[in-house]
């Protein structure tokens, strides 16, 4: 049997699990709010129970999401702080931007156009350190907008009123930047690319196999090797439940958003074309508006009966 | 009988006047027969035949039903009237096959004098068969007093009347009326379900609205329905808010005669007028504002009170909220509910812990407007900027990842190949 690794701690997939579970709480909360034209955000935001319910919830997840991401704070203040991990914010195991990911991003654009060898991946790829960075900055940006627009009546004794124009089109815009690249980039980079479709099940399992983990990362690999590091990392084959589980949780969540992200797509586009909305009730003739435009068959069973 | 009845006044003549003059009239009307000339046809005589069901005739293709009620015509106004009073060409039994038409202007002058200039009078001239007559909408030999329940005019059966020409849209079309069918949108409306669910006499019906007799194309300047008209017709019950519309911005530009300003049916249209504290409408009518405010609508729909609206609920602010609605007031009017002087009391009406910094949000900020909010402007060209810089290098990013396979099968047959060819030309 193959021998298998950890790539990711217990804690870390559950703050994972927290961020899947928080974000597509607050898109499919918030987004019938942005795409109010569109018939499936206002289906959506009636089915929930109304603009108050969809409010609430988002606000709870809003702060189930602050929560992972103190969480995550916490966690990172700890390695550094008390446990001395100076790698947190440099070298192979950091998340931090190095010189070598230019390198490597330079590597992988050949490889995609046949010009050179798959480059040797370390740790983390360039572009999961986008993905988190993004991530980081989409909190921020999010959060911070989100909270002025919630906590209104207090910032407004601290900031003059139209910082909540800024606020609503900053927490809107990062919204759907956060959203569409969660959707789309990071889906397909994690998942839906052609070495891992239909789904990299690590983020859930936490555990890679050695041929993999030679294969995705052999810098890491090498390097764990050279330092006598691997056998910490050394566990069982992921149990045929944990993979079941991770299946049906990762199908459920990419599902949920990509039909998100179609619908917005969609909406985006015939938006275009009604900037105000549906079109008004209002004919052109003074005395009335236009009864074609009716909602049909309401009083109109009167008219046979008194004829 | 004459007598009789003249006897039966002198007693009651101290308690009412119109009796004396209800006398006087049916004495003028029984000395009609002898006016006419037709002294000899009493209505039994009339009756022995046409109270036979069932008698028809035929008049310009058209069967018309030449049975009349007795127990009916008895209950009719016109029951003490002899029948050749009205079918005055009728002198003996049997008469004509053919008779003259009805004149009831012999009698109701005034009323049909209006009637004539009205649009149905007039259509009826050009030879338009559809358009109401007298019979249409007060009946035949059943008339009854206007006040009377059973009257096709009385207030509350006046809708059906009218509907039975102005619910069908085949012939709305035919005669190029503009409203396709008046009657289900005004029988939808307030004033239609006050009248036909409350049985309302005060509720507006098509009358009170129109006129009666001289009922004038909505073109015409002297039409109570003409846009010049509409606050004044309005205003007949609506006294109140007339009153307040005359000092706002609409009344005074209604009263300068700006062809944009509004008047109450271009809000409240004509005939389907909604209970304004229904959702329906009030969501509609932020739309109805829009139609002029177009502008305002968009900005509105980018603000937090015009994403919840959209999506159909009403207890953010709307239109009405801030801006009041038959008092609107232009901004730099110190009354106006968003001049500055009183915004904070208007934020505050939802928003009890409103300060004057908490007004200095604007409810129709523009992003793309840079002189209004130029931080607004910068964030909004810079969340732009990053969404479509991000996914454009990502795009390219993925779609060159995910297209990698055809890549390399392509460029590995394009270096085959041409390493083919330099084999051959070697």
């Amino acid at each position: 049997m193959a021998d298998y690794y950890f790539r990711f701690s217990l804690g870390q997939r559950f703050q994972h699990g927290l961020l899947v579970l928080s974000f597509l709480g607050l898109v499919g909360t918030g987004m019938p709010l942005r795409y109010n034209q569109a018939g499936w955000a206002i289906w959506l935001s009636h089915t929930l129970g109304g603009f108050g319910v969809m409010g609430f919830f988002h606000r709870t997840f809003a702060i189930l999401l602050t929560l992972c991401f103190l969480a995550h704070l916490g966690e990172v203040a700890h390695r550094f702080l008390l446990r001395r991990e100076r790698g947190v914010f440099w070298g192979p195991d950091s998340l931090v931007p190095q010189p070598n990911d230019w390198r490597e991003f330079w590597q992988h654009v050949k490889w995609f156009l046949s010009l050179g060898p798959r480059p040797a991946f370390g740790r983390f790829t360039y572009w999961e350190k986008f993905d988190y960075w993004a991530v980081f900055w989409g909190m921020g940006i999010i959060g911070c907008s989100g909270y002025v627009l919630w906590f209104h009546n207090f910032f407004s004794r601290l900031l003059p009123g139209w910082i909540f124009n800024v606020a609503l089109v900053l927490h809107g815009e990062e919204a759907l930047l956060a959203m569409g690249f969660i959707f789309t980039i990071h889906f397909f980079n994690s998942h839906l690319r052609p070495e891992k479709f239909p789904m990299d099940l690590v983020i859930f399992t936490g555990r890679v196999s050695e041929e993999e983990f030679r294969q995705e990362r052999p810098l890491e690999y090498e390097r764990r090797r050279r330092e006598g590091l691997l056998d910490a990392l050394k566990t069982d084959a992921p149990p045929r439940w944990m993979k079941n589980f991770s299946r049906i949780i990762g199908t459920i969540a990419v599902s949920i958003g990509i039909l998100l992200f179609v619908l917005i797509i969609y909406s985006l586009l015939t938006e275009k074309w009604s900037p105000v909305g549906k079109p008004t009730t209002l004919s052109s003739t003074p005395a009335g508006r236009n009864p074609e435009q009716e909602p049909p068959a309401k009083a109109g069973d009167r008219v046979e009966g008194s004829g | 009988m004459n007598s009789l009845i003249e006897g039966n006044s002198h007693v009651s003549l101290c308690k009412s006047l119109t009796l004396v003059a209800s006398v006087l009239f049916l004495s003028v009307v029984f000395s009609l027969p002898v006016v006419f000339g037709s002294q000899s046809l009493s209505n039994e005589v009339c009756l022995s035949c046409h109270s036979v069901p069932g008698l028809e005739n035929e008049r310009r293709g058209k069967k018309i039903s030449l049975t009349v009620d007795p127990q009916r015509f008895s209950q009719s106004v016109h029951a003490l009237l002899p029948c050749t009073v009205c079918h005055s060409d009728i002198s003996q039994v049997p008469h004509a096959a053919d008779l003259k038409p009805v004149q009831c202007a012999q009698c109701h002058g005034q009323a049909a004098a209006d009637y004539q200039t009205s649009v149905h009078g007039s259509a009826q001239l050009n030879g338009d068969r559809d358009a109401a007559t007298c019979s249409d909408c007060h009946g035949k030999h059943d008339i009854m007093k206007a006040a009377h329940p059973e009257s096709k005019v009385y207030p509350l059966q006046l809708p059906y009347t009218c509907g039975a020409c102005h619910g069908d849209p085949a012939l709305a079309k035919k005669h190029n009326i503009p409203v396709a069918n008046a009657y289900k949108l005004y029988m939808d409306s307030i004033h239609g379900r006050a009248l036909e669910k409350s049985g309302l006499l005060v509720a507006a019906n098509c009358t009170s609205c129109h006129g009666s007799h001289r009922i004038l194309p909505q073109a015409n300047p002297q039409s109570t329905v003409n846009r010049r008209s509409v606050p004044e017709t309005c205003g007949k019950c609506h006294a109140g808010v007339l009153k307040i519309f005359e000092n706002s911005v609409h009344g005074k530009g209604f009263a300068a005669k700006k062809p944009e300003a509004p008047v109450c049916i271009d809000c409240h249209t004509a005939h389907e007028i909604k209970r304004i504290d229904l959702d329906v409408w009030k969501l509609e009518i932020v739309r109805e504002c829009g139609t002029c405010h177009a502008q305002s609508l968009r900005t509105y729909r980018d603000s937090f009170h015009g994403q919840v609206t959209a999506l159909g609920f009403t207890r953010v602010a709307r239109c009405s909220d801030c801006h009041g609605s038959h008092d609107v007031l232009p901004k730099a009017d110190p009354r106006s509910s968003v001049n500055a002087n009183r915004i904070v009391a208007t934020c505050q009406r939802c928003h009890p812990l409103a300060n004057a910094n908490f007004a200095k949000y604007d409810p129709h900020a523009d992003p793309a407007d840079h002189a209004r909010n130029p931080v607004l402007y910068f964030t909004a060209r810079f969340m732009t900027g990053l969404l479509f810089g991000v996914f454009v290098f990502f795009g390219l990013h993925t779609a060159l990842w995910a297209a990698r396979p055809l890549i390399a099968s392509v460029r590995k047959r394009f270096t085959s190949g041409r390493r083919g060819e330099g084999e051959k030309n070697g």
